[in-house]
Order: C-alpha cells, then sequence, then structure tokens
C-alpha cells in the first residue's frame, strides 16, 4: 500500500470513527444539557426589533416565525400542554413582519381561542390578533369568519358574533354562508344547529385537511350531544311512566319509545347506565362533546378526525 | 510528530506577526473597559454586564480570529507558493494541516487567556473582589476554547479546496447554524417521513455550538455539570478530529500543480 492510500485509509477510519463518536456524544450532551429548546426560547420579543433585525428579509423571517409557531403549538399540543405562554409572542411577530400573511391569523386564532388541551384558551389574545388581520386586511372575508367564530364558539357573545359575520358580507367576495350565518346569529344564537351551521361552514370553506379534521371532530361531537340530549329526554318520560329508570334499552324499545339501539357516529351503542344516564362507549374519540362523559373522566389531547 | 509541532510553532508566530490579531486583542480589551462603563451607568447587574460582555467579546473575536485566519491557513500558502517549498521537503500533506490546526489553536488559546485576564480584572473592578461561582466562567471559556477548536477545524477543512472567500462565508454559516442545532433538532423531531430523517441527519452533522454556550448561566452564578464538561470536550475533539480527516482526505487527492 503506498504512503498516500495509507493516509486515505487511516483518514476514512478515523472520520467515520469520530462522525459516530461525535453523534454518540451529541445524544448524551442532549440528555445532560439543561437545552434551551424550541418551546422554550424566545430570541427577540419585541415585534419592532424583530422587523427592524430583519434587514428588509421580513417575508422570509415571517415564514419562520409561523413555522416556529406551528411547531411550537404542534409540539405543546401533542405533549397535553395547558400552558402555552409563547403562542401570541410568535404570532404577533409572525404579522408585524408580514401582516399579509393570513395564514398566520385563521390558524393563529385557531390555536389561540380554544381552551386547553385544544387550543391556548386565550381567546382575547386571538381577538386581538384576528382585529389586527383585518385592520391590515380589510377585504379578507376570512377574517372576519374568524372573529365571529370565536366571539359565538369561545365567548358566547353571540350579538359580537353576528356583527362580525355581517361585516364580513360587506368585504368584496364574501362566502355567500357569511349572509346566513349572520341571519342565523341573530335569530338562534346558541342552539345546536348554529354551532353545527358554522362548523359545516368551516369545513367547506378550507381546503385544509387539519381545518377539515378538526370541524368533521366537532361536528361529531354535536351529533354526540344533541342525541344524548334526546335520549336524556326519553329516559326521564320512561322514568316518569313507571317511576324508575329503564335498565336497557329494550324497555324502552318495548315501549315504543325507542325504535332501535341508538348508536354514536362512530356506530357504537350508546351505554345506558343503571342510573339512567347516556355514556359514550369511546369518549376518547370524542374529544369536544359536552355530554355522554363518565364521571371523572379526563380528557386527552384531542384526536382528530 | 515534530515536523508537526514546527508547522504549528510555526503557524502561531506567523498569526503572531499579524498586525490585525494585536488589533482584535486590544479591541477586545477596549469592549472589556466599556462592560466596566456600562456596568456603571445600570443598576445592579454591574457584574452579570461584565461577565456577558466579556465572554461575549471573547467568544465573537475569537471566532472572527479563527474563521480569518483559518481559511487563508492553506489557500494562502498555495498563493505565496511556500506550500510547495514545505512539501518538497519530507512533510507530509496530513502533518501540514495538522500542524496548521494546532499552531491556529495554540494562537486561539494564548488570545483568549489575555482576553480571560481582561474579564478578570474587568470584574474585579465592579465587583471588587471575586466570588466563589465566578470559577464557573473558567468553564465558560473553556467552552470557548472548543468552540475555537470546531471553527478552526471547519475554517481549515474549507481552506483545503476552496477560496478563502468562499471559506470564510462557509464556516461563518456553518457557526451561524450550529449555534442554532438545538432548533434544527427540535424541529428534525417534529418533521415526519423522509424529511425527518434528513433534518436529523443534518442536524447531527452540522457542529452543535449551543451546548457549548454557558455564557447566561455562567453570569447568574450557576454551576455546569462536570457530565456537560467531559461531553463538551469528548464532542468538540470527536468533531474536530473528524473534520480534520475529511481535510486530510481531500488535501490529499488535491492537485496542487
Amino acid at each position: 500500500m503506498s504512503g498516500s492510500r495509507k493516509v486515505t485509509a487511516v483518514a476514512s477510519v478515523v472520520l467515520l470513527t469520530s462522525l459516530a463518536a461525535s453523534v454518540f456524544l451529541l445524544r448524551r450532551l442532549d440528555q445532560v444539557h439543561p437545552s434551551a429548546t424550541l418551546e422554550e426560547v424566545l430570541y427577540f420579543n419585541s415585534p419592532k426589533w424583530v422587523k427592524r433585525l430583519s434587514l428588509g428579509y421580513d417575508g422570509l423571517l415571517a415564514d419562520i416565525y409561523w413555522t416556529r409557531a406551528v411547531q411550537y403549538f404542534g409540539g405543546k399540543h401533542r405533549a397535553g400542554a395547558t400552558d402555552y405562554k409563547l403562542l401570541y409572542p410568535l404570532l404577533e411577530i409572525t404579522t408585524a413582519l408580514d401582516p399579509k400573511l393570513i395564514v398566520a391569523y385563521q390558524f393563529g386564532a385557531n390555536f389561540l381561542a380554544p381552551k386547553a388541551p385544544e387550543g391556548a384558551g386565550m381567546p382575547d389574545k386571538a381577538i386581538t390578533l384576528v382585529n389586527y388581520g383585518i385592520q391590515n386586511n380589510p377585504n379578507e372575508w376570512k377574517l372576519y369568519y374568524e372573529l365571529g367564530f370565536i366571539y359565538y364558539m369561545d365567548l358566547k357573545d353571540y350579538r359580537k358574533a353576528a356583527d362580525a359575520f355581517d361585516r364580513g358580507t360587506k368585504a368584496p367576495n364574501a362566502h355567500p354562508f357569511l349572509r346566513l350565518l349572520a341571519a342565523q346569529m341573530a335569530e338562534h344564537a346558541g342552539e345546536i344547529q348554529t354551532a353545527r351551521m358554522l362548523w359545516q361552514a368551516t369545513y367547506v370553506s378550507s381546503q385544509d385537511k387539519h381545518i377539515r379534521a378538526n370541524a368533521t371532530t366537532h361536528l361529531a361531537a354535536l351529533q354526540v350531544d344533541e342525541d344524548i340530549t334526546e335520549l336524556e329526554k326519553i329516559v326521564a318520560a320512561y322514568r316518569e311512566r313507571t317511576g324508575k329508570p329503564p335498565s336497557s334499552y329494550t324497555q324502552l324499545i318495548a315501549t315504543g319509545m325507542l325504535r332501535g339501539v341508538p348508536v354514536d357516529p362512530d356506530g357504537n351503542p350508546y351505554r345506558l347506565m343503571g342510573d339512567g344516564r347516556i355514556e359514550l362507549r369511546n369518549p376518547e374519540n370524542f374529544p369536544f362533546v359536552a355530554k355522554g362523559l363518565p364521571p371523572g373522566y379526563k380528557p386527552g389531547p384531542p384526536k382528530f378526525r | 510528530m515534530s515536523r508537526v509541532v514546527h508547522i504549528a510553532t510555526n503557524t502561531f508566530r506567523e498569526a503572531v506577526r499579524d498586525r490585525v490579531l494585536y488589533n482584535l486583542i486590544a479591541y477586545a480589551v477596549l469592549l472589556s473597559g466599556a462592560a466596566i462603563l456600562v456596568g456603571q451607568i445600570s443598576i445592579e447587574i454591574e457584574r452579570l454586564i461584565v461577565v456577558n460582555l466579556g465572554l461575549t467579546a471573547v467568544s465573537l473575536f475569537g471566532v472572527v480570529i479563527a474563521i480569518f485566519i483559518g481559511i487563508g491557513l492553506v489557500s494562502k500558502e498555495i498563493e505565496k507558493r511556500t506550500l510547495y517549498t514545505v512539501l518538497s521537503r519530507p512533510v507530509r500533506r496530513w502533518e501540514f494541516l495538522v500542524g496548521k490546526f494546532l499552531g491556529l489553536t495554540g494562537t486561539l488559546v494564548v488570545n483568549t487567556f489575555f482576553m480571560a485576564i481582561g474579564v478578570f480584572l474587568a470584574l474585579l473592578y465592579v465587583s471588587h473582589g471575586f466570588q466563589s461561582s465566578d470559577g464557573w466562567i473558567l468553564v465558560a471559556l473553556y467552552f470557548i476554547v472548543l468552540q475555537f477548536l470546531i471553527l478552526c477545524s471547519l475554517a481549515l477543512l474549507f481552506s483545503s479546496f476552496s477560496s478563502p472567500l468562499l471559506s470564510a462565508v462557509f464556516t461563518f454559516a456553518l457557526f451561524v447554524i450550529g449555534s442554532f442545532a438545538e432548533d434544527l433538532r427540535g424541529f428534525a423531531g417534529m418533521s415526519r417521513g423522509l424529511s425527518r430523517w434528513l433534518a436529523t441527519a443534518a442536524a447531527y452533522l452540522v457542529p452543535n455550538f449551543s451546548a457549548l454556550n454557558v455564557i447566561g448561566q455562567v453570569a447568574h452564578g450557576q454551576p455546569i455539570a462536570g457530565q456537560l464538561i467531559a461531553y463538551n470536550t469528548a464532542y468538540a475533539l470527536a468533531y474536530s478530529v473528524m473534520v480534520i480527516a475529511g481535510a486530510v482526505l481531500i488535501f490529499e487527492r488535491r492537485n496542487l500543480k
């Protein structure tokens, strides 16, 4: 073997060995180093400063910050976190860098507004974000829709929700359902039917699979709530008639109060409990339901359909 | 081995003769002086500012020196045609590279030593004495030297096949990426499928400077775990050896005619 080949062979072995060693050591370092991870660090928390420091490359920086916001929320959400302290600053910086980034307002509001573990439980911040979006994009009807949605779903402020939808109808190219929503809100606020309409509107107005999955999951939950409300009425009527709760669906079917065994949107029969309560067989499949949960049930992170 | 030592000594001498190096040291001392001034006009954080600013200055000036001297280690020798004289003697190419690396690293160690004296003098000035936790500043300085070790090897790698300008760009880019290495691994961890593998590979291939940065920690007098010191030392050595091995592989095959 010539001298040069020998050096090449030795250098190759050294390179591979040290590469393996560095990867191994890096993994060990991750364990011992109190790392400044993505979740904990916001290098600059002033949107104005970040914009100045971007040296004109604010579009690209906005994209990076938006990605960070998504990763931050996604990582925390998956871990079932309830504290999202960096979410709003990240979104604030993102939209300050690029006020036209509509997706940041839309998704950002959806991250911020719902209660934990579904979201960050900061509807006020979500409204501030969307209002900033409207201020910079007054012709974007989707932002009025988002605003109305938060007022309706998270703050139960039906008057403001109706007002937001109504303002949205005046935006150019506004989707026709905004007018329907504004009217429905004025007359039937707080009803399941109205909530269903909102989620259906969300489903049809977005092509994003995550938004659609979220809407589908909420629609299923509304169906469960409606079913159980109806079943509870039937059980109450049976109890009134016989003086005791039904022990099985057969008794309800025999009396003609039910046509068959009622099933949830997944096709699983609802459980009729001894005290007459109705419970879901798999409550983990319906993260947004208000009814049918076993006593003391603690929901995990939402699973979308 | 003596040939490597000779090349290293000459590299060190050459760097010391370089006026830019002296200017940077002088500037670092001036910056430490500025730290004292800032410390006097702020409230209750004089010591913090001296440590933060002093160590940051040591790191930044060292990085600049490592990059701007490192990138010329091979290319300058080719440009001046001194490399041919060296290699015409019984000096192997790998010996030349390793000697250059050790010479530059030695220069930076000496440089850091003088800068560290500046930091401690500034600290003595504002605190009128030392605390036991100030010993951790030495660990932070040691980590900064480890950082230089990796940077020198990278600058040498790029210098072995690229122009000085491109070498500077590549090395500086890797320094920036390496400073965000933990974020990169965070992104990799959240990706899916092929992109996860690619991001993970990239995250492990780029140098990790973030674990070597404990300036904020020592500024608050927090101790550094012994394990971290051991792993950082081993990592910096392993990574530098890997990069130098890569440089040797390239330089061995390079046509110098």
